[in-house]
């Protein structure tokens, strides 16, 4: 189901070709014949194997490690400990508190201590075992309400305010006011669990110093660019010096964002030995390396005028944080930046504090900081509806934004395409005549939400450029596009060969795109933030255009026409009002050729200065070029016996702008929407506690388990499968936004935020019991049912 | 106390045996302590079988051994002796793609595509042991109940079971043609 915009090609004034068609990647077959390398793939001659220690304690000073008798086994090649690269480091320039290998305190069961490269995985397993470290064990902080309550227990020493990473406190408009004469306030107090990615692809690093003492890193990152930096940083050794190449990645969704232990350590090995080194994380150290979604504790007070007018939002969340900091201080901005949209607030307020704990570390996961105060909000909009006898799909078109406006923490919103959405999942579900009528145990829940298309700013201070494109024509009318971007599996290389063959008149299957390869490539920022399509689609936009119009200048020259009678499309360069006179698209490239020269152009995006942020301190972050918007309707059945929820169907609908790659897009959606399913029902990155209570005393939960993972396999962590995955229905809504190549805004992370209250809204209206605590399970349902009967629960 | 008391792995000495790998005889020596999914991977370079846990858990390494879907990674090298493995590398022929390694690619069932070889060789059992006889008709709960032990992030399976229905209903159709034609013969 599509509602679809239908325009042209607006540069050449012809109907689309390849945009909006149908394709899949056109290499997939590739992947299909096993034949995509990925990092793990890779084997170089003379290559070693690295293992690195991990920490068994959680928080513990190391007094001494002995490597000795690791290095005098046989195969061992060299070991290495954090003294010899101590530089910290940090994806986000202002919060270096990481090291490669630590040196002086751990502060997770997890925490890198030390490495060994041998001539095989199992001789380095075992020298690994030779290594002695001493620990003198400190107090484990993990929870946040543990580590608020002992300040002078500093997880990182030199951090300023005991635990408190990072405290944001932002208002808009007149909160305590609104509050004071709204009709309806709804209190609540949400809790949102951990969850991690779970890339099928563990990360994996293979590093080569050559004669010329070129250090090339192969890794799994879906940040190229910054690793490259931090990589120099580290090993203090210049960029020019380092090549970092992408190969094939085996998912991410945030979790390869940003540099791990195992880069620095395999560069460092390979330096140390002279040869081709490979780390490859276990599953379990997948685990650890985390970067997951972030616990949150949020109050959510929330005004409402009689006819469901949203009046006033004051929130308080406090973040958990983990052992670093990584991209902690975005998070903490985003956990209320980004709420401003789709709703109109008439006052707005909120105060989130991210704190350190002696955990794995948490990061950007699909839908960064945004996911969980979505999902507080729209239960929070979920209850209004009910108390003020309000349709819930109707209190939320009440408070739509609408386009082309600005939202009360002042970012600008372009296309909005809500409505929409709220009408495609309305009708799909066949809402009407069914919500609230489908009988006791089963119910339908609706939500919305939005996200970001990039950021207007570089993670770190720069004017350069956020993307850049080359590309190249050559004489058997083929495309080659160069770009720093990060294919996750996203489909980033599609989405540019896409782009420059729309443009360029080619079949998809003309177009080779080098991609991720820093010796080759121009610099793109990475794939975070969902930022790709739009920012590298615009610099392809560009590069593509100035080759599409020199081609037709030629073209024209030779017909004696105007260049803009000459159009190029389907493998030709034809006159726009008259198809019968054409000729082949590598004969026009060859008439451009010997007109121009060989043919070559780049192009790059920034974004425009003058639709940047808000005029306060942190108005930048969380502003963006343009806002893709979503809505979901959830059905589930509830097993009262057994408190079992059985999610069976979710219908979304989002406005992406323009799908360049329908199926992509589709994909995108299925995508997100089953990894928010999962969170909210089945999954759990949990961390076992026992530290402190706020009181201060000791829980008992026995000795030795103080921030242990309670799940390090892919069965522990119950991600769905087949079985278990919902019927899943993807609508895509296209409000071309000025900004994006073609109109184009995110798909990759939106249609994932909605989908957990989503759910949660329907399963009040199945039985009536409210789970605003994460993960939904079981327990949670008959304890929930049992406050009903004896008169708790109402709205 | 470091750990001196195990054994060195540096010096295990390999076995040899042979096995039909892709149709093809082969003889590889194998230490005997790996996995089948090291010796595809290590010892054969045939990085296609993908490693996603090493325990069993993901369904990334599955192959087929003697047509029976099966995971590398719990299977150890040596059992593999004198029996017929198969992986994603062998699973188009003469250079022509497999019909399910097709309609993967036409829907899109693929995007990282880390998944998608243990995903084919468990997909492609089930569509081979597909018969009018025993059912005839395609059910997508039997297609997730074939792929239920072979995990995706990426794509929620939505065009992972449409491809496959799409290759089961083509291969059932056929049959019912071949049927249908040698009925109509005297
Ligand atoms: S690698 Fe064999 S099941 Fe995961
Ligand atoms: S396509 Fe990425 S895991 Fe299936």
């Amino acid at each position: 189901m599509t509602l679809s915009s239908k325009t042209e090609n607006s540069s050449q004034g012809r109907p689309y070709t390849v945009v909006g068609a149908r394709h899949g990647k056109p290499d997939a077959l590739d992947a299909m014949a096993g034949l995509a390398k990925y990092t793990d793939d890779i084997a170089l001659p003379r290559m070693l194997f690295a293992r690195i220690l991990r920490s068994p304690h959680a928080h513990a000073r190391i007094v001494s490690i002995d490597t000795s008798a690791a290095e005098a086994m046989e195969g061992v090649h060299a070991v290495v400990v954090g003294e010899e690269m101590p530089t910290r480091y940090g994806v986000i320039p202002w919060t270096p508190d990481e090291q490669a290998l630590a040196t002086d305190k751990v502060r997770y069961v997890g925490d890198a201590v030390a490495a060994v490269a041998a001539i095989s995985e199992d001789v380095a397993i075992a020298a690994c075992k030779r290594i002695v470290v001493q620990y003198e064990v400190l107090e484990a902080l993990t929870s946040p309400e543990a580590a608020l309550a002992n300040p002078q227990n500093k997880i990182h020493e030199a951090n300023k305010h005991g635990n408190i990473t990072k405290q944001v406190q932002l208002a808009f408009g007149d909160v305590d006011a609104q509050l004071a004469v709204a009709d309806l306030v709804i209190e609540g107090h949400y809790q949102y669990h951990g969850s991690t990615h779970a890339a099928l692809e563990p990360h994996c690093c293979v590093a080569h110093v050559d004669g010329r003492g070129l250090l090339t890193v192969w890794s799994a990152t879906q940040v190229p660019h910054y690793l490259h930096r931090e990589l120099a940083k580290v090993l203090e050794v210049p960029t020019h010096k380092i090549r970092v190449i992408q190969p094939q990645v085996g998912g991410a969704f945030g979790g390869k964002s940003e540099p791990f232990d195992l880069e620095f350590v395999a560069a460092k090995l390979a330096m140390k030995t002279g040869r081709p080194v490979k780390c490859l994380y276990t599953r379990e150290e997948v685990f650890l390396a985390h970067r997951g979604r972030h616990p949150f504790d949020m109050h959510y007070t929330t005004g409402f005028t009689k006819d469901g007018k949203i009046l006033a939002v004051d929130a308080k969340s406090v973040l958990d944080g983990g052992a670093y900091s990584s991209f902690g201080l975005v998070t903490t901005y985003y956990s209320g930046q980004l709420l401003g949209s789709p709703y109109t607030f008439a006052s707005y307020r909120f105060d989130s504090t991210r704190v350190y704990t002696n955990k794995p570390a948490c990061g950007p996961k699909r839908g960064h900081g945004s996911v969980q105060p979505r999902f507080a909000i729209e239960v929070q909009l979920d209850k209004a509806a009910r108390a003020l006898k309000l349709d819930p799909i109707d209190l939320r078109r009440r408070n739509f934004i609408g386009e082309n406006t600005t939202t009360i923490n002042e970012f600008h919103i372009g296309s909005n395409g809500f409505l929409e959405c709220l009408e495609l999942v309305e009708k799909a579900s066949d809402w009407k005549a069914r919500y609230g009528k489908l009988g006791r145990g089963r119910g339908l829940g609706v939500a919305g939400s939005t996200y970001i298309s990039g950021t207007n700013y570089c993670i770190y201070p720069t004017d350069l450029p956020q993307s850049g494109v080359q590309i190249c024509l050559d004489r058997s009318g083929r495309v080659r596009i160069f770009a720093g971007t990060s294919d996750i599996g996203q489909g980033s290389s599609t989405m540019l060969a896409v782009v420059a063959a729309e443009e360029l008149g080619v079949h998809l299957d003309d177009v080779r795109v080098i991609a991720a390869d820093s010796d080759l490539c121009p610099v793109d920022l990475g794939s975070y933030s969902s930022r790709v399509t739009l920012m590298a689609g615009n610099a392809c936009l560009s590069a593509a255009r100035d080759l599409a119009s020199k081609v037709r200048q030629a073209v024209a020259k030779k017909w004696g026409c105007e260049k803009r009678d000459v159009i190029l499309a389907d493998r030709r360069a034809q006159r726009l009002d008259d198809p019968d006179v054409f000729i082949d698209i590598t004969d026009a490239f060859i008439l451009a050729e010997v007109e121009f020269g060989t043919m070559g152009s780049t192009g790059s995006y920034q974004t425009p200065r003058e639709d940047v942020h808000g005029e306060y301190r942190g108005g930048t972050i969380g502003a963006s070029p343009a806002y893709s918007f979503t809505a979901h309707i959830a059905e589930v059945s509830v097993d009262e016996e057994t408190g079992d929820v059985r999610v069976e169907n979710i219908w979304c609908a989002h406005d992406c702008g323009r799908a360049l790659s329908p199926v992509l897009v589709e994909g995108q959606i299925e995508g997100s929407v089953y990894m928010g399913f999962g969170e909210t029902v089945m999954e759990h990155h949990h961390v076992m506690a026992s530290g402190l209570r706020t009181d201060g005393a000791r829980r008992d939960t026995g000795p030795g388990k103080d921030g242990l993972l309670a799940h390090s396999s892919l069965l522990d962590y119950r991600m769905p499968t087949t079985l278990d995955t919902p019927n899943l229905y993807a609508g895509i809504v296209e409000k071309p936004d000025p900004r994006g190549p073609f109109g184009a805004k995110e798909a990759g992370e939106g249609p994932l935020h909605s989908v957990v209250p989503a759910i949660c809204n329907a399963i009040f209206d199945a039985i009536g019991v409210r789970i605003d605590s994460l993960p939904v399970a079981p327990e949670k349902i008959l304890a929930g049912l049992r406050a009903q009967r004896s008169g708790g629960q109402s709205c | 106390m470091p750990d001196t008391a195990s054994p060195s792995p540096v010096a295990v000495a390999p076995v040899l045996i042979t096995l039909q790998l892709n149709g093809e005889p082969t003889s590889v020596a194998v230490p005997p302590h790996w996995t089948l999914l090291e010796l595809l991977r290590y010892g054969l370079g045939l990085t296609g079988t993908k490693q996603g846990c090493d325990k069993g858990d993901c369904g990334t390494c599955t192959v087929r051994i003697d047509g029976e879907p099966q995971l590398a990674c719990l299977t150890l090298a040596l059992e593999v002796r004198d029996r017929h493995v198969e992986t994603v590398e062998g699973l188009g022929v003469g250079g022509e793609p497999h019909p399910l390694q097709e309609a993967f690619a036409r829907v899109g069932a693929a995007q990282c595509g880390f998944c998608t070889p243990g995903m084919l060789m468990s997909a492609s059992a089930y569509v081979d042991n597909l018969t009018l006889q025993d059912d005839p008709v395609v059910r997508r709960e039997d297609i997730a109940a074939a792929l239920a032990g072979n995990l995706c992030r990426c794509t929620g399976y939505t065009k992972i079971l449409q491809a496959v229905e799409e290759v089961a209903q083509v291969v059932l159709d056929r049959q019912r043609e071949i049927e249908e034609s040698t009925a109509e013969e005297p």
